[in-house]
């Protein structure tokens, strides 16, 4: 079967409905959803989790697995109905006239399978050309994919490529047929910001060059604004706003999307001045929808009566080039109001030092190969960490994969004992005193919140149980009954029901869960608090809620909060000062306004451009960094971050490849690890520019 | 009298079965009612593979435990004319019991149906029992080596594949020898092995309540004090009360199977608790500062109880096997002990001229394991559903 | 590579120490030795009497010596009684004491001397292990295909019917053991009683001459209960491999199922069997021993039984060193091999 052309749109969906199907019940995943796409055109797809974005691009796919069905709506692609296909006319299909690329770019790769064979599979397969024709044009795909050695590439098997790298492999091998449909499901999820940005930037490019139409799925608002010209959100398996970029973010006309803007940390967002607003209640579970609108029971402008009458459609909004919104009451919303202030708080008053932290090392010492152990290498996790936390501040700690921020805590905890260097707490110094010899007092005063709220409590333990056992071992209170009522307390503490107390881990959503381990650190009245990316594996609406909490129990208890993350935007909306790392190093330290704001390490400044945005107003300076980060491992020799600095050429010489930079302060306490001269710091221009509102 | 036909030995089976009918149809019923209330076992009854297997396992267990109200003659004695003679035969007038052999008699004359059925009481009292002890060992070694890693998990290993490498009939016929039991070695493997569950409920109590020396005063006096006394009897054969003795040759069948079986439990512990330790809330149990144990006993283990359950059911098949085999080659129980090992290795010298001596046992062991493996995969199946 | 390999094998060495030594201490307990004293020499001898038999013939040794000395490590015993005769451990009617080797031991291929076969025991060995290889050989010839196809074909599509047949199938395989499915197999195939009697229920006469009638039955046997394991682990390897992402993207490329399953799906999905068959080999031992015994064919393992139960001393440690040193070799095999089909592990 060959190609065959037609003038319409690529792909119209048309009131698709698919459902998976239990023992017990059908579960709807996606109702009523239409979308169309016209050829050369980008379209982002966008919600929070278990939203049933994914659900319908596995749909254009006809691949559903055993379970699932549609069971309503069609799908036609480029005019012809796909699911009037048969199995062999839609093989031809995928592969050559749709194409998909996935999450997870390791395991979407052969591991037994050399790239190179992986990728002439598929025009051997479709157009039945030679093994020799396939292999110049995997060369020349993986040329442009901008991978360096192809040939080499192609030889080697995926495990020994960066995560970057098979990335771009995976878009190669999508891109092997020219196909005229590309299906990107959170592409770069799993990547790091700087490498994300750069991905990014090819498939843009690469949509353009092949002319290719796109479905871009992503959870990230700044992404889709970035990538795509149309979008379309989700929520709870139904699309509730579709549009154009510009219509959407600036005249939205659902109060789910106007919820999911008000909830992120956009520039100008401020913790005390402008707090974000918490989507209130949870995302419903797709068997307990309510009735009429999905969103209702969460909706600030929800009518008893009218919006849980019955179902909803799609309204065409009057004016805008084919925008249209699941919402009855899109004419009456005044849209442009202000939003209802949540309580502005004083700032937190800061206090006195109580961590100090001087020159801190750690080494390890790890075999240079896993299996056949021989010589070992040392691979320095943190060099010459300094730095004082006083009471009540927030400071964040932000840097990409193995940069060192955890190896950092786990010192810091007591999981590790440190190299060199001094951690001081209150007076005494703790760096060599690991957990186990540690008193009562300083372990429960330094206290720590864990990354993955599906891991962070026993499985096997209540809630409550889990709490009062924190309370045990800090010798809190004589009897059970004293136990137990504070744990109460610390329920309420973190706003849950005290009926939780009695429930299983597993019974509770991933925020909620991130809340008990909350009520966990602070259950020994702890007095610093190591936060590691607490809220990144949360979806957006749950996000904010759960720092608000944070922010608001650090502001009562007076506590230091270490906040480690990667994600700028939120490290920016809630911290008082800033440290950035690279491989181990600080590269830059200082206020949140002196890191967010020229002069700037060249890393931070490339940071701060790879983060996306979800704002048209922002107008942002593109960076893109080339390469992957080093390996701590094999770090390079002098700078750190010498081989990927775009302003390396304008030092003299090749100081940045020979010399560790010394630590320079520009005043007030800005610190940055770099060689550049002071005039070149100087010259930078911020990254980030408002316009003007 | 008339040999019974082969309709009339089937529905007299099924009569003496009656008390295992009327256990099965409550326990299943019971728990077919209430079993959204039950966690795992309940969801076994969602599955058929599992339900099955369940049933063929809760009637051999309902048979060793009613075998008394079964059997049909005493399956030790020998009655005159009986030797070898087909299922349904009648006994010569006068003999104790029912009026015919229902599976025939063996070539010493004695009941087929009784010896099986007998033979499941002893399976049933070693091989869960010995399974038990060998998850206490296997767990109480595998926790640490995955935990602390290291010197004591290379050593640990290293014990553990040099039991492994045994063939295991090899090591039977080197420890379960009367020779051996006259050096008193399998009684100082006895009382090593036997020590681990208390050693393992200490540790479980003292990390658990160390914070409060009340509670854990009680708790590990009672283990100490009940543990000990077990201990005594079972191990050195001491027990003051003289309650509780085992037999040397049942001791040293016992010895050697949990010997057999720790190492694979072992690394089956050690398998999942290297999983398990990366997991945050033991990073959060460390950071608050319990002990090893705590972190080990209530944050590792009871996420590893899964796994553990089904390998537990799988493993009291395997034990039964091993139990078979002991009897197949003679070793360790009495040469007249109705056990289906040695019954089917009675069986086998005649087995070309008449099979059914050793056929009721062989298919009786196969079933039982066969029941556990189905049991096994049920809960496997279902427990990856939650 | 290299390095992996040597350090596989000193580890490999050291086990193989210990376990001898193990065997060897288990082998010659004082009960074991006196049994021995009373049937080498007479039956009614005094505790004296036997005491003496035991010093004479250098059983009085440390046993950490006497260990050596079977090893071939250390000098064998030598004794010279009241009359001037030199007896030792390398010396006997065929070797006189002046021409005797100054070390005999396993080392040096002495594996000494079977007291209830008669012969030596590295020529019992040597012929029954032959025996014992050629029944292996079958054995493996049914059983690995047999399971894979198995395996493969259930894991493809899991949950299908064929998947749940052969699944039931492989579980009442590994729910058989050898003497059991052996009972079962005589009675119906071999049995006057049933009226088939297609096979042979002893395989005696296949030691002369193998033919498809004396053979099939023990084969199978030992077949029936490997099989089911390796096809089950096979079955889980696949399903595994059959839901990973890359299967996904395989078939959103649109390779066609069959190619799926051959070209993307079975390489990765056989990594782990591999190992478990190598692994299987130390229990095929337990089967052949138990297939020996109930069939009658005097192989390897039909020699271990006898050696153990009639106290045959050097002919047991003969076997268990081979024994031990097949477990060991296979379980090298399985490491090695495993790296070698891994590509993550092999390129690194």
């Amino acid at each position: 079967m060959t190609k065959w052309d037609y003038d319409g749109p690529i792909l119209e969906i048309d009131k698709l409905s698919i459902s998976f199907f239990t023992r017990l019940r059908e579960i709807p995943a996606v109702m009523d959803f239409s979308v169309t796409v016209q050829p050369g055109e980008a379209m982002g797809l966008v919600g929070e989790s278990g939203c049933g974005k994914s659900t319908v691009a596995l749909g254009v796919m006809q691949d559903l697995g055993v379970n699932g069905r549609i069971v309503g709506g069609s799908i036609k692609f480029k005019g012809r109905d796909l699911g009037e296909m048969s199995a062999e006319e839609l093989r031809h299909i995928r592969g050559s006239e749709i194409a998909m690329i996935y999450q997870e770019p390791m395991a979407s790769l052969n591991p037994a399978m050399k790239i190179g064979k992986q990728l002439m599979e598929v025009p051997m397969i479709h157009e039945g050309i030679s093994a020799k024709d396939a292999w110049d044009r995997a060369l020349e795909v993986v040329t442009d994919v901008r991978l360096p050695d192809p040939k080499r590439m192609l030889n080697s098997y995926p495990h020994q490529l960066s995560g970057g790298q098979q990335q771009r492999i995976v878009i190669a091998m999508a891109l092997m047929s020219k196909p005229s449909l590309l299906i990107l499901d959170e592409p770069t999820t799993a990547l790091d910001v700087t490498v994300e940005a750069a991905v990014v930037e090819l498939v843009k490019e690469l949509g353009k060059k092949y002319g290719t139409s796109m479905l871009f799925i992503s959870h990230n608002l700044g992404l889709i604004l970035e990538t795509c010209d149309r979008l379309c959100v989700m929520y709870s398996g139904e699309a509730v706003e579709r549009g154009s970029i510009e219509d959407v973010f600036d005249e939205m006309q659902h109060p789910y999307t106007q919820a999911l803007f008000r909830s992120i940390p956009l520039p100008g967002a401020d913790k005390n001045a402008r707090p974000l607003v918490a989507i209130p209640g949870n995302f419903p579970l797709p068997h307990e929808r309510p009735p009429g609108c999905n969103f209702g029971p969460r909706c600030d402008y929800f009518e008893a009566g009218r919006c849980d009458a019955g179902d909803i459609q799609m309204f065409p909004v009057p004016g805008n080039d084919r925008h249209a919104t699941r919402c009855l009451k899109f004419q009456e919303i005044d849209w442009n109001a202000p939003m209802a202030r949540a309580v502005s708080a004083e700032a937190a008053e800061i206090g006195r030092t109580v961590l100090k932290v001087d020159k801190l090392k750690k080494y390890y010492e790890v075999a240079a190969n896993a299996l056949f152990s021989g010589h070992r290498k040392v691979v320095k996790a943190n060099e010459e960490l300094s730095f004082e936390a006083r009471e009540g501040e927030t400071l964040a700690i932000v840097g990409e994969s193995g940069c060192g921020k955890s190896t950092f805590a786990k010192v810091l905890m007591g999981l590790e004992t440190a190299t060199g260097g001094t951690i001081t707490l209150d007076n005494s110094s703790i760096e060599q005193i690991p957990i186990e010899k540690r008193d009562t007092g300083t372990v429960s005063s330094v206290q720590m919140v864990f990354q993955n709220p599906f891991d962070t409590l026993n499985p096997s333990m209540t809630v409550g149980r889990q709490i009062i056992r924190a309370l045990e071992i800090f010798r809190f209170g004589n009897s059970e009954a004293e136990r137990r009522a504070r744990m109460l307390e610390l329920l309420d503490l973190v706003k849950l029901p005290r009926a939780f107390a009695e429930r299983m881990p597993r019974q509770l959503s991933g925020g909620q869960k991130q809340r008990v381990g909350i009520a966990r650190a602070f259950a020994g009245g702890a007095r610093i608090v190591v936060a590691d990316e607490p809220v990144s594996a949360l979806d957006v609406s749950v996000q904010a809620a759960v720092t608000d909490l944070l922010m608001e129990i650090q502001r009562e208890e007076k506590t230091t909060l270490l906040f480690i993350s990667h994600d700028l935007s939120i490290v920016r909306y809630l911290s008082d000062r800033v440290l950035v790392m690279y491989l181990g190093h600080v590269v830059e330290m200082g206020t949140t306004d002196q890191v967010f704001s020229p002069p700037y390490h060249p890393y931070t400044e490339a940071l701060l451009s790879a983060v996306p945005i979800a704002d048209t107003s922002v107008a942002k300076k593109h960076i893109v960094l080339d390469g992957d980060i080093p390996s701590a491992m094999n770090p390079p020799p002098g700078c750190p971050f010498q081989t990927r600095c775009r302003w390396k050429s304008e030092v003299p010489g090749n100081l940045c490849e020979t010399e560790v930079p010394p630590i320079r302060d520009l005043g007030d306490g800005h610190q940055v690890k770099c060689h550049l001269a002071d005039d070149l710091l100087a010259r930078m221009e911020p990254v980030i520019t408002l316009a003007a509102e | 009298m008339e040999p019974l036909s082969w309709g009339a030995i089937l529905v007299e089976i099924l009569i003496r079965f009656t008390p295992v009918w009327i256990g099965m149809a409550a326990i299943f019923a019971l728990s077919l009612t209430f079993k959204r209330r039950l966690g795992l076992y309940g969801k076994l009854f969602d599955s058929t593979i599992g339900m099955i297997g369940f049933a063929i396992v809760l009637f051999w267990v309902l048979t060793a435990l009613f075998s008394n109200m079964i059997i049909t003659h005493d399956p030790l004695v020998q009655v005159s004319g009986m030797k070898n003679k087909l299922p349904g035969t009648p006994v010569p007038e006068g003999t104790e019991g029912l009026g015919y052999y229902l599976l025939g008699g063996d070539n010493l004359a004695r009941d087929v149906f009784s010896r099986m059925v007998a033979g499941s009481t002893i399976v049933m009292q070693i091989a869960p029992v010995a399974t038990l002890f060998a998850f206490m060992v296997g767990i109480t070694l595998g926790l640490p080596a995955a935990y602390y890693g290291g010197a004591l998990d290379t050593f640990l290993s290293f014990l553990a594949n040099l039991i492994l490498a045994f063939p295991v009939i090899l090591l039977f016929y080197l420890l379960v020898t009367p020779e051996i039991v006259a050096t008193g070695l399998p009684t100082y493997m006895a009382a090593v092995l036997f020590l681990f569950p208390i050693l393992f409920l200490v540790v479980l109590w003292n990390s658990r309540f160390f914070t409060q020396a009340g509670k854990r005063a009680a708790y590990i006096s009672v283990t100490l004090v009940l543990g000990l006394w077990v201990y005594l009897g079972v191990a050195w054969n001491a027990d003051p009360l003289g309650i509780i003795s085992v037999p040397p040759n049942i001791l040293i069948v016992f010895v050697s199977v949990v010997f057999v079986n720790a190492p694979t439990v072992f690394r089956i512990v050690r398998g999942i608790a290297l999983d398990i330790k990366t997991r945050d809330y033991v990073a959060a149990a460390q950071t608050r500062g319990e002990g090893p144990w705590y972190t080990m006993l209530w944050e590792i283990l009871p996420n590893a109880r899964g796994p553990l359950i089904v390998d537990f059911c799988l493993r009291i098949g395997y034990t039964t096997i091993l139990l078979g085999t002991l009897g197949f080659f003679g070793l360790g129980l009495a040469p007249e002990s109705p056990d289906w090992g040695s019954t089917i290795n009675d069986g086998r010298k005649l087995l070309s001229i008449y099979p059914h001596p050793a056929l009721a046992p062989a298919l009786a062991l196969m079933s039982l394991v066969l029941g556990l493996n189905l049991l096994a995969d049920g809960l496997r199946e279902e427990s990856l559903k939650d | 590579m290299g390095l992996f390999i040597l350090r596989r094998i000193v580890i490999m060495i050291l086990t193989a120490l210990c376990l001898t030594f193990i065997v060897f201490v288990l082998t010659n307990l004082q009960p074991n030795l006196e049994k021995l004293a009373k049937t080498q020499g007479n039956v009614r001898m005094t505790d004296e009497q036997v005491a003496t038999w035991l010093e004479m013939n250098g059983y009085t040794d440390p046993m950490l010596s006497r260990y050596g000395q079977w090893l071939g490590l250390l000098p064998g015993w030598t004794r010279e009684d009241a009359e001037g005769n030199v007896t030792g451990r390398c010396i006997s009617r065929d070797v006189p004491a002046d021409v005797a080797p100054e070390r005999c031991g396993v080392l040096q291929g002495d594996w000494g001397w079977s007291t209830v076969l008669r012969d030596e025991v590295s020529a019992i060995i040597g012929t029954r292990l032959g025996l014992t290889g050629i029944l292996m050989f079958w054995v493996m010839l049914l059983m690995v295909p047999m399971a894979l196809i198995m395996g493969v074909l259930a894991g493809m599509r899991e949950g299908s019917r064929l998947d749940r047949s052969l699944s039931t199938v492989s579980i009442a395989s590994t729910a058989t053991p050898e003497y059991v499915s052996g009972v079962i197999l005589i009675a119906v195939f071999a049995s006057s009683a049933v009226g088939l009697k297609w096979f042979k229920g002893t395989a005696t006469s296949a030691m002369d001459g193998i033919t498809f009638e004396n053979f099939t039955l023990p084969v199978v046997t030992i077949a029936l209960y490997g099989m089911g394991y390796i096809a089950r682990m096979t079955r889980a390897s696949m399903t595994e491999v059959m839901t990973a992402q890359y299967i996904r993207t395989a078939r959103l490329k649109g390779v066609s199922f069959p190619n799926i399953v051959l070209k993307h799906a079975l390489r990765n999905a056989l990594i782990a069997p591999f190992t478990v068959i190598m692994l299987q080999i130390p229990w095929l031992l337990n089967g052949v021993v138990i297939v020996e015994t109930l069939f009658n064919y005097k192989g390897f393992g039909w020699t271990l039984v006898q050696a153990a139960s009639n106290n045959d001393i050097e002919l047991l440690l003969g076997c268990s060193v081979v024994a031990v040193v097949v477990v060991l070799v296979t379980q090298l095999i399985s490491d090695v091999g495993y790296i070698f089909l891994n590509p993550r592990i092999r390129i690194s």
